[in-house]
């Protein structure tokens, strides 16, 4: 395996930690060429050196990691065999960790410490993953861009002046610099996907119902998912096996058999049909990014896929009706934050409707007022029929689109963003311009199918393209199949291009 | 000028699950406060409901109970408003879909059968509960999350007569299925009351008023009672009735003004994303309807045919399941209907409520109430004996005639043994031997009473009787 051996051996030396994939530092482990403690300390020595500037961090916990590390390589050393023993992996801080802090990027749980595991982590667990820290993200995942943490702003590895593009984009950031060797992201509209796309690492938002949400602080609950940010595509499809599954805890999880994804194999894509839908390469779109997707797909298209053309005509609405059900699901999800059982309360308060005023005013930032204004808005009675209903016809409508299109292709492809990272401060002003920027993501979550961004170029500027495929529900499968194809072809030029930066 | 009531009901009940309707903590009342909580109940980021089916089931075997029409998709949706004993400042509740949809409840109103009509059940989860000190406020979230089902009436009810009878009749019902303690000093029954007057010949009705948080069906009878004159008196004197939540103040016994419909609550109700639509499939609710029990009218109407007992026997044995099972267990066994009916209602119920028990608590089984009816019969026991042979039985199980040979309680019937007693009587007390010689025939029961007395009260008081008339007449 290409990637993951060429970095993996590159390991012995901790400096090299930056690189290692998880199969890489598996395959040390195993080999015994480096210890869980090692790693663990290695990925922190790289998290102190160079946190400070890049933000990917909201906090480390060193000494619950090396306990953790420690107990790993006690098994390792007694002859266990667990899929990902002794690997860190940086988890978003909207996970609940038992006894650990999970600030999801808000005042309003700045001190907050778990008292649970999300599904997700006791799953990880469970395979002898090891959590080291909490990566930034916009305040409860809304946003595209890092920029409405509260905490701190996550630079893009790439460009130190742009985003790192969100929610997940400390998670995203992590990996591309390597400060982490593999962390998990939650994807409402795209926020595990756009910033893997903009640092240049490979993300995946699971099918609806494939990943168990219990433990993610929800956003938005019918259209979230948590899912792997990686360095390449067999990671994603490791961690992606070992957190699916039904989950007695979320009854929207879906009992169906979860496939062995990481079992990834074949040299070409001959039989694989890959849909264009003409409605993603608009006018408007970065015409540098376009060309790099194109070349992505003629080089999908000489591995022996078939390219067709389809059409996903109610793209248009797809913006709108997002930002409706989301926002609508996200006011109700957010009223728990009222000071009364945990978390910020207003100090001087004299009663109930004051201390929920003051909490709020003071634990949430703007967008996330924003958005539980409008959310609030639309579910009021008189304009719940106008937004709401409209917003969820519009989704069905989407969802039919993807099965239309899924009955004449295998899997799409597709840009993950119109443009690559911009500058920090360029569109936090302008909250329109931002959602706007959303609709090749978004769209994905509302039609519950499943969706990997993974790099397929660099533009002129060195900043990341991120190439979109996108499958049917629970056919991730097929989206890893194309995306390790791809991958593979795409060479070490591919591999020394995301190094670049460093 | 005459006005007409008009009163619906929101009944809310507590529903008779161990866990709570969306996690797995116990749903027992009166343990430390916050003891029964979890990340779920406590509305936690990132915590998740899980439908309870049991909760669902009882819903469905009310409405099954009540003639409902039994909804093969419902759903659950979010009620927002913010309150501090809401976790999650939002109730998760079912709006337009409703697990049961119509019905009815009978009750009798001055001796006449009525039916008042339910228009849906639906279900969803109690919020925890607020207790206010001097200087702060604190909340048990044990109660949060509890199942709670919604039995929406019609606005049927005319007088709070009809109210207190609808909820009696409900209670019974809901007693019978076993979906809830119904007990009302746990809050197991809680009610909010809609009420309104017109004059006479008005078709529409008039301007409604509801009653928050009725705990007691008592004191919904006494709001009733006070709230339909205020609204008869503020239009009498021209004024107007506005729509507004009122709150029933026990101490001085009048409803008082909460809030007014301009400051009404927009709940804004979407459908809960993180739940599935509960979709019950026609055969599951055709199984549920095979475990019904009887209706308690049904009964009670049986219990007068089948076995002749008076209306008012049966009516009273009906009230508890558990009561009238118990009375058709010993009747299977013993030919004396009446007598076994007697000592529930009489005996039995007096002791269970002295001791706070319920029947299915206490040792006494009903074959022994058939033993014991029998002894009486066949004059092994008098009836003073019998009590306590019955208490004895009551207290510690067993059979009544090992009791009765323990405690040597069998009756006297020997006119030897009796006739030495009554001649011994006769002796001790020459002065009312003397009165009843004298035509003061009352003077036997006295000397009746001795004989007893001498026997310890074993002695078979018809016996005693004749032969004390004997013995006086025959001197």
């Amino acid at each position: 395996m290409m990637g993951s051996l060429l970095l993996g051996s590159a390991g012995r030396e901790m400096a090299d930690f930056g690189d290692i994939t998880v199969y890489g530092a598996l395959e040390l482990l195993e080999k015994r060429e480096c210890s869980s403690v090692e790693l663990v300390t290695g990925v922190a020595d790289l998290i102190k050196k160079g946190d400070e500037d890049l933000g990917a961090y909201i906090s480390i916990d060193e000494e619950y990691a090396l306990e953790q590390a420690r107990m790993c390589d006690k098994l390792r050393a007694s002859g266990e065999k667990k899929k990902l023993l002794g690997v860190p992996i940086a988890v978003k801080d909207v996970l609940n960790v038992r006894g650990q802090p999970c600030t999801c990027g808000s005042r309003m749980l700045q001190n907050y410490i778990s008292p649970y595991d999300a599904t997700v982590i006791t799953r990880l667990r469970e395979e002898g993953a090891v959590f080291l820290g909490r990566t930034n993200m916009d305040e409860f995942a809304m946003g595209s861009t890092t920029e409405n943490s509260a905490y701190k702003i996550t630079r893009n590895p790439h460009d130190r002046d742009c985003v790192a593009g969100g929610s997940s984009g400390g998670s995203a950031a992590a990996v591309a610099s390597g400060e982490a060797i593999a962390a998990l992201g939650s994807d409402t509209g795209g926020s595990i996907r756009q910033p893997a796309g903009f640092c240049g690492c490979v993300g995946l938002k699971p099918s609806y119902g494939r990943v168990s949400r219990y433990g993610l602080t929800a956003f938005a609950s019918s259209l979230d998912q948590i899912g792997p940010i990686t360095k390449n595509v067999r990671d994603t499809a490791l961690l992606l096996e070992v957190i699916s599954g039904r989950d007695s805890m979320d009854s929207t999880s879906v009992d169906v058999p979860v496939p062995c994804f990481s079992d990834l194999a074949g040299d070409d894509l001959k039989g694989v049909k890959l849909g264009l839908p003409r409605e993603y390469f608009i006018d408007g779109m970065d015409p540098e990014v376009e060309s790099i997707v194109r070349s992505a797909v003629k080089q999908c298209s000489e591995l022996g896929a078939e390219i067709v053309d389809v059409s996903l005509p109610s793209t248009e609405y797809a913006i709108a009706a997002y930002y409706i059900i989301a926002t609508a699901e996200a006011s109700t999800n957010l009223a728990r934050f009222d000071g009364v059982r945990y978390g910020l309360r207003a100090d001087d308060v004299s009663d109930p409707i004051d201390m929920y005023g003051k909490t709020r005013a003071a634990g949430f930032g703007a967008e996330v007022k924003r958005r539980i204004i409008l959310g609030t808005y639309v579910l009021s009675s008189g304009y719940h029929d106008a937004y709401y209903l409209a917003a969820q016809k519009v989704r069905t409508l989407i969802r039919g689109d993807f099965e239309n299109a899924f009955k004449v292709c295998d899997a799409l492809l597709t840009p993950v963003t119109p443009t690559p990272a911009f500058k920090i401060g360029e569109k936090i002003g302008d909250p329109l311009q931002m959602y706007l920027s959303d609709i090749m993501t978004a769209t994905v979550n509302l039609a519950g199918v499943c969706g990997m961004s993974l790099p397929c170029g660099m533009t002129e500027n060195n900043l990341p393209v991120g190439l979109q495929i996108i499958g049917p529900a629970f056919k991730e499968e097929n989206i890893l199949k194309v995306g390790y194809v791809y991958e593979k072809h795409q060479g070490a030029e591919g591999i020394e291009q995301k190094r670049k930066y460093r | 000028m005459k006005y007409l009531v008009t009163i619906g009901l929101e009944t809310h009940v507590q529903l008779n699950t161990l866990s709570k309707m969306f996690c797995a903590c116990s749903t027992r009342y009166g343990e430390q406060p916050n003891t029964h909580v979890c990340p779920v109940c406590l509305g936690y980021p990132g915590a998740m409901p899980v439908m309870n089916k049991e909760a669902v089931r009882l819903t469905v075997m009310t409405g099954l109970m009540i003639g409902s029409e039994i909804s093969e998709y419902s759903k659950f949706d979010r009620k927002s408003y913010f309150y501090p004993d809401m976790p999650k400042n939002y109730q998760i509740s079912q709006y337009d879909k409703p697990l049961c949809i119509g019905g009815g409840v009978d009750i009798d109103i001055d001796g006449k059968k009525r039916a008042i009509n339910v228009t849906r059940i639906h279900l969803e989860e109690d919020v925890a509960k607020n207790t206010h000190m001097k200087n702060h406020s604190g909340v048990d979230f044990n109660r949060a999350g509890v199942p709670l089902m919604e039995v929406v009436s019609e606005p049927d009810m005319a007088s709070p007569e009809e109210a207190f009878a609808y909820l009696h009749a409900l209670k019974q019902i809901l007693l019978y299925v076993g979906v809830s303690g119904c007990n009302l000093e746990e809050g197991n029954v809680r009610c909010d009351v809609n009420c309104s007057v017109r004059p006479e010949g008005q078709k529409e009705l008039g301007t409604k008023t509801e009653i928050k948080n009725m705990n007691t069906f008592k004191g919904v009878l006494n709001a009733l009672k006070y709230e339909i004159p205020r609204q008869i008196e503020v239009l009498k004197s021209g004024g107007v009735i506005h729509q507004e939540t009122r709150r029933w103040d026990v101490d001085s016994a009048v409803t008082l003004g909460m809030r007014t419909k301009e400051d009404a609550q927009d709940y804004r109700y979407f459908p809960e994303p993180d739940l599935m639509p509960v979709v019950l499939s026609r055969e599951n609710v055709e199984e549920w309807r095979g475990l019904l029990p009887e209706l308690p009218r049904e009964r009670r109407e049986r219990i007068i045919r089948e076995y002749s007992l008076p209306e008012y026997d049966a009516g009273v044995l009906v009230v508890d399941k558990a009561v009238v099972d118990y009375f058709e267990t010993a009747a299977a066994m013993c030919g004396n209907y009446k007598a076994i009916s007697n000592w529930i209602m009489t005996e039995m119920l007096r002791l269970l409520s002295e001791r706070e028990m319920e029947i299915s608590d206490i040792a006494m089984k009903p074959e022994a109430l058939a033993d014991l009816v029998r002894l009486v019969d066949n004059r092994t026991l008098n009836s003073t004996k019998a009590k306590e042979v019955f208490e004895i039985l009551f207290e510690k199980g067993g059979m009544p005639e090992d009791i009765v040979s323990e405690f040597g309680l069998a009756q006297v019937s020997d006119s030897g043994e009796i006739g030495q007693m009554v001649e011994k009587a006769i002796a001790e007390n020459p002065k009312s031997a003397a009165d009843y010689r004298n035509g003061k025939k009352a003077a036997a029961k006295f000397l009746v009473g001795q004989v007893m007395r001498l026997s310890k009260g074993k002695a078979d008081p018809q016996v005693v009787g004749k032969l004390v008339e004997k013995c006086l007449g025959g001197e």
